[in-house]
């Protein structure tokens, strides 16, 4: 700044070092998830190279015994097990989180901020661990007192998953909510609208897309966890036929064989191709995201 | 009913629920901290886990923890500041800023599991990595990359434009305008950012199964040159953390006391994220004030 | 203010700048001498020992979380001893697939299985098993435990076959209380699971639907505790109160009972080297089946030492006697 002569090359010089810099890092995480793709996908493509094995059968076959004989590779018990947990994850969530932003916002603002978001905040911040361990010693035998069954299935899985899933439905929520201008409200209450009408009628509706896209990205989460749903869902591989059944999910039956299986058995090809399909899922739920997020604009 | 009758129902159910996710907290922390707290003493923290007999400790993992958390930020913060820099001030509007704008979500909704298998296909085993720290602290990286950039371009977004069309004018270069007069006006938002995504790089465990590994061999901590296998300082040793030691004796822990010690390095972790959440709320405000006092 | 300012940036930047282009670098350099450096610790002390004999190297020992305890516990010994302080072991769990897959491709020294690895590296993978020399360390046997409401502390092979195919859904149905069974079984590429069957059950089966399956002992002991009904089994060393242990055929599952050969619910624990293993590796084998290590942790820990057994068994399960 001091030395005004000797500004135009060092000037260039800076700028270069700065651009250089940061395309190396951009270029850093293209590389990082294009080798991700490449690597799980040519792994999980191994099972369909198998003699009788095809793609609709591995989606839609009921029937998991890949160390059977014949093996059978039926994966939609793991994939109905991943849906109906984390939606109904979602469903628990969703009233809660959205709640909780609206007593953020609208409510409460300055008690909310206070109290309310470090709490939310650190519910996000319990290891995965400890929320496996507590639902295993505390919910599930909780579960199974109350209801038939021996209390570990979908309803654990997906109670510990909410419990996992509420921070992110909430901040999303409440950034969508505090972003709201403000002479939508003020119009609504000028008309004496009371503040629930205003928050029913007005906010809720004006926010719809991006409240939702809190709900997708939670469901997405609760799609890829893996170690607390799997010590509490119970993990047998068939369809249950009640939320109190053990049942499995994509990211449970990856987690419990994948190191018992030896690399480049049709078992091991099995388990990659489940994992590509929770890859392609997360896919899945950022074009959702996004597509949600470009009407919330409009 | 009547308008007011449902408004304060209404009023009446969100404050309940906002009640019910704090008593849920507390209980949760009540419940994990009472169950552990007792467990937890200076020879807990610092001394080696046993095998099959009860007094084992958790002081390699706690290092090892702490150890890993430095490593991923050494390679997530640069990289993260400069992709992040590139989001918010270089990169055009266009197809391209779309794409790179993609592949950052992408990232950073990849379930831990498969960036670990990932970990374990390419850095351990196609890279000869083998389980180590280092190969651990490239999965963190994975997932707190795309945190790190988020971060960084929020903050340098909200950075007023005054201030930046100023230095501009000024004639200082692009670059020159972002490291002296934009970031330290970004910073506190930064580092709070950073704080708070650590707590989770703590907690993870499903990705350092197969990355970091499940053991740690025996640490000469009187040993502090990085390239001997049993300095703790070795970055290419296999390691432990806190969240993977819970994880394996909860599930095969031979010794009398497992369920003790898993409590009480339960409570350890989550007290270490409770301090990580509290300094990152306290230094974020400290450096807002030190950095802005000028204005 | 100015200058804090300044040299914070400064101190950022330097930082920022450095450790970039040590990430940068980092992976691709290391790789290269990282892969060296483990092979070359693979094959062992490239510092033959010259006049003394101070052997040197580091061994990487991967795979079965069920052995995980003893090789770890083992080493901590090993390594203490004064002639073998040069010898790093590292003992990494991960599955016996994973252990068999590492050292069968020569990313590990010694691969540790709870099964023979014919029996996991099959039909296209064969040939895989056949340059794998096998080290037998230990015994591991396992009995059938149930919830202690269930009322039964004997089944006949029948029976728990009948249980384990779902054929028996009761308790009272083969003299227990009336209580619904609840199966906790593990997953079918546990090598426990294959095990059980082969040896307790004589067939494969398959997984029931509302059948709980657990990976880990710790998780098996805990749900079978805890869940009325339940039935499943553990490892020897797991055993405790608050499981009832049942008799198989009549027989308890007992050191005694195994070693005669009365108890035939067991498995060798193994430890697996690409061909012959080189003299640091053979140093540590040595090791684990000397007595100084069987005599003391592998009866410590719950395994039977594979000395003790009077009769042996190969991959095919016949059995001779020694």
């Amino acid at each position: 700044m001091q030395d005004k002569q000797r500004v135009v090359k060092p000037h260039l010089a800076e700028e270069w070092v700065g651009k250089i810099y940061t395309l190396l890092c951009i270029f850093f995480l293209i590389v990082t998830i294009f080798s991700m793709v490449y690597f799980v996908a040519s792994k999980g493509i191994g099972t369909f190279l198998l003699p009788n094995v095809n793609v609709l059968d591995f989606l839609t076959g009921l029937k998991w015994a890949p160390e059977g004989s014949p093996p059978a590779f039926g994966a939609l018990p793991f994939i109905v097990g991943s849906f109906t947990t984390s939606i109904l994850a979602a469903l628990i969530a969703a009233p809660l989180g959205i709640c909780a932003a609206i007593f953020m916002t609208e409510i409460m603002p300055g008690a909310g901020r206070r109290y309310l978001q470090p709490v939310i905040e650190l519910l996000a911040g319990i290891p995965s661990v400890v929320y496996g361990f507590i639902g295993l010693s505390v919910l599930v035998p909780f579960l199974r007192d109350v209801f038939p069954g021996q209390g570990i299935g979908i309803a654990a899985g997906s109670i510990v998953l909410s419990i996992m899933i509420l921070p992110t439905i909430t901040t999303i929520a409440a950034d969508a909510l505090a972003g709201l201008p403000n002479s939508l409200k003020e119009g609504s209450y000028a008309l004496g609208a009371t503040r629930w009408q205003t928050i029913y009628r007005i906010i809720l509706p004006t926010t719809l897309p991006a409240l939702l896209t809190g709900v997708v990205l939670g469901i997405s989460r609760a799609f890829g966890e893996a170690l607390a749903v799997q010590m509490v869902i119970g993990n047998a591989p068939h369809i249950p036929k009640s939320l109190f059944e053990s049942t499995s999910t994509l990211t449970s039956v990856i987690t419990l064989s994948m190191g018992n299986t030896v690399s480049g058995s049709p078992h091991n090809s099995a388990l990659w191709s489940l994992a590509f399909i929770l890859m392609a899922m997360t896919f899945v739920f950022v074009f959702i995201v996004r597509w949600l997020e470009r009407r919330s604009k409009v | 009913m009547s308008a007011k009758t449902a408004d304060r129902i209404a009023t009446g159910v969100i404050i309940s629920v906002a009640v019910f996710i704090v008593a849920l907290l507390a209980s949760l922390l009540g419940f994990i901290l009472v169950r552990g707290i007792g467990h937890i003493s200076f020879d807990f923290l610092t001394s080696a886990p046993q095998t099959i007999k009860a007094g084992g400790g958790i002081g390699p993992q706690l290092f090892n923890s702490l150890f890993l958390l430095v490593l991923t930020l050494m390679i997530t913060v640069p990289l993260g500041i400069g992709a992040g820099i590139y989001m918010s001030e270089y990169a055009k509007p266009g197809r391209l800023t779309d794409f790179i704008r993609l592949i950052v979500e992408v990232l950073s909704s990849f379930p831990s599991i498969v960036v670990g298998l990932f970990g374990l296909l390419v850095i351990v085993n196609l890279f000869g990595l083998g389980f180590s720290l280092f190969s651990g602290a490239l999965a963190l990286t994975v997932f707190n990359l795309p945190l790190m950039v988020r971060i960084t371009e929020q903050a340098i977004r909200g950075v007023p434009r005054e201030q930046k069309e100023a230095s501009l004018a000024l004639g200082l270069s692009r670059w020159k305008t972002i490291t002296s007069v934009m970031m330290p006006i970004a910073l506190p938002t930064i580092v709070t950012g950073t704080v708070l995504a650590s707590g989770r790089v703590f907690g993870e465990a499903a990705a350092l199964l197969f990355t970091a590994g499940m053991t740690s061999p025996r640490l000469d901590f009187t040993n502090w040159n990085p390239f001997s296998p049993t300095s703790p300082l070795n970055p290419f040793r296999p390691a432990e953390t806190l969240a993977v030691h819970i994880w394996k004796i909860n599930s095969e822990g031979l010794a009398p006391d497992a369920a003790q010690i898993a409590a009480g390095a339960s409570a350890v972790l989550v007290i270490v994220v409770l301090l990580f959440n509290f300094t990152a709320r306290w230094f974020g405000r400290f450096l807002y004030k030190k950095l802005t006092a000028s204005k | 203010m100015r200058k804090s300012l300044l040299l914070l940036m400064a101190i950022v930047l330097t930082f920022t700048l450095a450790a970039c282009g040590g990430g940068k670098n980092t992976p691709s350099n290391t790789t290269g001498d990282k892969g060296n450096n483990a092979s070359q610790g693979a094959s062992g002390g490239q510092n033959t020992p010259t006049d003394t004999k101070q052997l040197e190297g580091s061994i990487l020992a991967v795979g079965s979380s069920a052995l995980q305890p003893l090789v770890e516990q083992a080493s901590k010994k090993f390594m203490e001893k004064a002639e073998y302080s040069k010898i790093t072991v590292l003992v990494q769990g991960g599955g016996s697939g994973t252990g068999l897959t590492q050292v069968a491709e020569g990313q590990s020294d010694i691969g540790n299985s709870d099964i023979f690895a014919e029996e996991k590296f099959k039909d296209a993978d064969a040939s895989k098993a056949e340059g794998l020399v096998d080290h037998q360390v230990g015994v591991v046997a396992m009995a059938a435990v149930a919830n202690p409401g269930a009322g039964v502390d004997n089944l006949t092979k029948q029976q728990l076959v009948d249980i384990f195919t779902g054929k028996v859904k009761n308790w009272k149905e083969i003299g227990g209380a009336d209580q619904k069974i609840v199966l906790v079984n593990r997953p079918a590429s546990s090598g426990t699971r294959k095990t059980f069957e082969t040896y307790a059950l004589g067939q494969s089966t398959e997984d029931l639907p509302e059948a709980i399956q657990e990976e880990s002992s710790g998780n098996v002991k805990k749900l079978v505790a805890e869940t009325p009904g339940a039935i499943g089994y553990l490892a020897l060393s797991y055993l405790d109160q608050t499981v009832t242990v049942i008799k198989y055929d009549g027989v308890d599952a007992t050191e005694e009972n195994v070693v005669d050969g009365k108890y035939p619910v067991w498995a060798y624990q193994h430890m697996y080297t690409k061909g012959e293993p080189n003299e640091v590796v053979k140093a540590f084998l040595d090791f684990m089946i000397s007595p100084e290590v069987q005599d003391n942790d592998v009866v410590e820990l719950g395994y039977i030492p594979a000395s003790k057994m009077k009769i042996s068994r190969d991959v095919k399960g016949t059995v001779t006697q020694k």
